[in-house]
């Protein structure tokens, strides 16, 4: 199985090296189910490879220079790097227990790791993979943002509600901030004036004001038809120069498009099954959305906000990345 | 670099272990020292509902981004945290409990069980006091486990004249009515996590309880809306004859009437208990069994009730028919079970182990949602009074995470808990979850489960 798809690969490696398109990019999914990333070629939508990980790949994300790709194995508490070019498992870093998401900072330096299992962010050098600090924060902590100017970093934990900010220098905490229940992402704006988080159960995306660490805004979802508690704001990306933002909102199979200015939603898209996290592509015009338990990615217009396509990837998929250009390229 | 591990089983390290540990024993102290790092936290956490801590955290709220990365900005804060300690709101709660003699589990084999319930809360206080530490809250737990003999009224008494209101009740029905109905408990908070009794929820229910524990009808209706999904209309009820059997029954008549299932026969089983210790035993129950289930009419499944659990694992795999058993033995339907790990609920069974040295069991688990409901509704109100707690948790506002996919609230006509149950035991995996799919509700899909709010005998 893995072998034909490298030798798909590699064949359409070889070709697509000969004649490089425009908007080439790749498409990472981490199948929770399966301990595997499905990877898809970004112009034929079709997949290229397999990649097994360590057991429970959830949390998927490229480093600054898209040369490695980091996967979060809860079950296997490790976190897998893959080198892109060869989609080889290359090292792991030692985690800590049951890592979820994290992130990496601006510089590629310091990766942000959630352990849900023991309260604890853990803070890694990357190349070295050695542990700097562990830092605890409430229970289950899941969502990580490192804001753009490296200064701060947001931990939230799903269990104790908050989102938690960690100094980045001192990594001593500087702020808590109790939102709706089980805080599952945090997103900063790129001017970090903004700090987004998502309440699946609370229901809720709260956007916070960096300076004064009050919640300035509180974003309710409403769609005819659904119950109030199969609304459940999950992931969270910024699109169209952060003019809109995603939200993949789980049981009610739909991603909501908020408004960022004026923080409210704009529409429901509706796509596969328990939609969880998802990825704008490298040139911006589409939003790839893994659903869960349609073992499927849709892929949606960003120009019209719709669901245009759906591609089949492993079981219960879970984070999406999006790399510019070809492996091996 | 960090050399490749290779891809098999492991443990946690041992670092990340011990760090854990070390970090819990600090938070035991609920009033003592904190971790150094959540001591730096200490008041600079402000959230929405802590408007009334405002001024008790004025002082520490200094640190914002333009002087965070100011390295003198971090002693400074330390000093602070011993005036913000002090400034904490404390919420204390009373674990009233009484050590009645409870049934042996049926396997010989299987582990005496005394600490249900109260293990659940330990690790609430933990959870609860690390989060409180972050935004000004500190909980207290009070364990008042009086003996079997012992006078818990007396013991309720004693905590109500020292001004406390809050109580996680490990009680059985008859002791929980004299405590809720005691006159200074009037403005108290009971959380009854171990009774199922249909009665608390309708005739004798109490405006200053609320039910944390699903009742038998929850209970009944969870498990009949599975059967009837399936197809398996038709139940042969074998049951016995205590208080609590008497009220699963009525349940599950009230079941099969609601959703289209049927008792095709009530069957006592009369056989005494006996010793647990089979040893060649099996080969009497093989028969026994047997004809207890011979003379049934046609029937889809065997729904034994049996809450004193003296003869109910008898039944698989040795009834006459070649049925599935249903009901407080074989497929049950609880508010936690051992092979439940979905939305999060691995942290569960994780974290009962490490401090209880067991699995957890269904009254850990409504203990510390007790406990949960209490702290999140205090810190989310900001308060720790007892009526804007109670408010609170009676509100559209309060929406509990506990591992169950969907946000926990009571009803406002019984204050019982309503929540997702899951049908599993003595199988590895979970079976399903109820509500069942197409069971309908115009307001919430799990107010398909037990007392609605028109069905409602309940009068505060």
């Amino acid at each position: 199985m893995t072998r034909i798809g490298l030798a798909t690969f590699c064949a359409t490696a070889l070709v697509l090296a000969a004649a490089p398109l425009a908007h080439a990019e790749t498409i990472f999914v981490s199948n929770e189910k399966d301990n595997t990333i499905t990877v898809i070629d970004g112009d034929t939508m079709e997949t290229i490879d397999t990649i097994e990980t360590s057991r429970r790949p959830r949390g998927i994300m490229l480093s600054p220079d898209n040369k490695e790709l980091f996967v979060a194995a809860g079950d296997g508490d490790i976190i897998d790097v893959i080198d892109t070019k060869t989609l080889k498992i290359t090292r792991q870093l030692e985690s800590g227990p049951d890592p979820e998401l994290m992130d990496i900072d601006p510089e590629g330096k310091i990766i942000y790791i959630a352990n849900e299992d023991d309260s604890m962010v853990t803070i890694m050098e990357l190349a070295s993979g050695e542990v700097l600090s562990e830092v605890p924060v409430g229970v289950e902590p899941e969502g990580m943002a490192v804001s753009p100017d490296n200064t701060l970093t947001a931990a939230t934990s799903e269990s104790t509600s908050m989102a938690h900010i960690i100094d980045n220098e001192t990594h001593q905490l500087v702020a808590n901030v109790l939102v709706d229940s089980r805080p599952r992402e945090a997103k900063w704006t790129k001017d970090g004036k903004e700090l987004w988080v998502s309440s699946e159960i609370g229901g809720t995306v709260s956007v916070i004001d960096p300076t004064t660490w009050e919640i300035t805004d509180k974003i309710h979802f409403e769609v005819p038809g659904l119950r109030p508690e199969q609304l459940q704001p999950v992931g969270m990306d910024f699109v169209k120069d952060e003019s809109l933002i995603m939200v993949p909102l789980g049981p009610s199979n739909r991603v909501a498009v908020i408004d960022t200015a004026k923080k409210e939603v704009v529409d429901y898209i509706l796509v596969g099954q328990r939609p969880w996290h998802g990825e704008p592509s490298v040139d911006g015009t589409k939003y790839y959305v893994a659903n869960g338990l349609t073992n499927d990615m849709t892929i949606i217009d960003l120009d019209t906000l719709k669901a245009v396509k759906s591609v089949p990837v492993g079981r219960l998929p879970w984070g999406v990345a999006v790399m510019p250009g070809k492996p091996g390229a | 670099m960090v050399p490749l591990r290779s891809i098999l089983p492991h443990m946690p390290s041992a670092r990340s272990g011990g760090f854990v540990i070390a970090a819990f024993l600090l938070l035991a102290l609920a009033v003592g020292p904190l971790p150094v790092g959540a001591q730096d936290a200490g008041g600079t956490g402000k959230g929405p509902g802590t408007e009334d801590a405002k001024a008790d955290d004025a002082k520490a709220v200094d640190a914002k981004p333009s002087d965070k990365a100011d390295a003198a900005a971090a002693p400074a804060n330390k000093a602070k945290a011993g005036k913000q300690d002090a400034a904490k709101k404390t919420m204390h709660v009373v674990y009233l409990g009484k050590e009645y003699e409870e049934p042996l589990p049926l396997s010989y084999a299987e582990k005496v069980i005394t600490d249900k319930g109260i293990q659940g809360a330990r690790l609430m206080l933990q959870e609860a006091n690390q989060a409180g530490n972050f935004v000004g809250f500190a909980f207290e737990l009070e364990e008042a486990i009086v003996p079997e003999d012992g006078d818990v009224l007396a013991r309720a008494k004693e905590a109500l004249a020292a001004g406390h209101r809050f109580f996680i009740a490990d009680l059985e029905p008859d002791d929980l009515l004299a405590v809720a109905d005691l006159p200074e408990a009037k403005d108290a908070v009971i959380m009854n996590i171990r009774s199922s009794a249909t009665k608390l929820r309708q005739e004798e229910c109490r405006q200053n309880v609320f039910h944390i524990i699903p009742d038998y009808a929850m209970r009944a209706d969870a498990l009949a809306q599975y059967l009837i999904w399936k197809q398996w209309p038709k139940w042969y009820v074998v049951r016995r004859d205590t208080p609590e059997d008497q009220d699963y029954l009525a349940q599950v008549q009230r079941a099969a009437k609601r959703f289209g299932g049927k008792v095709v026969e009530d069957h006592l089983y009369d056989l005494p208990p006996g010793a647990r210790n089979l040893d060649s035993g099996h080969q009497q129950i093989q028969q026994q069994m047997a004809l207890e289930t011979q003379r049934s009419p046609d029937h889809d499944v065997v729904w034994a009730i049996n809450s004193d659990d003296d003869f109910g694992d008898y039944l698989m795999y040795r009834t006459t028919m070649p049925r599935p058993v249903v009901g407080t033995q074989g497929l049950q339907a609880t508010a936690w079970d051992k092979s439940y790990t979905e939305s999060g609920g691995m942290r569960f069974q994780r974290a009962i182990p490490r401090l209880a040295n067991r699995p957890p069991v269904e009254r850990d688990y409504t203990a510390w949602l007790g406990l949960r409901a209490l702290s999140d509704a205090a810190q989310k109100s900001g308060a720790v009074d007892p009526k804007t707690v109670k408010d609170y948790m009676l509100s559209d506002e309060f929406r509990l995470e506990a591992f169950k996919g969907q946000a926990l609230s009571f009803r406002t006509w019984d204050h019982q808990m309503r929540q997702p149950i899951i049908l599993g035991g003595g199988t590895r995996v979970p079976v399903s979850t109820s509500p069942q799919d197409g069971f309908l509700h115009p307001k919430n899909l799990t107010d398909t489960l037990g007392f609605d709010e028109p069905e409602s005998k309940c009068k505060f």
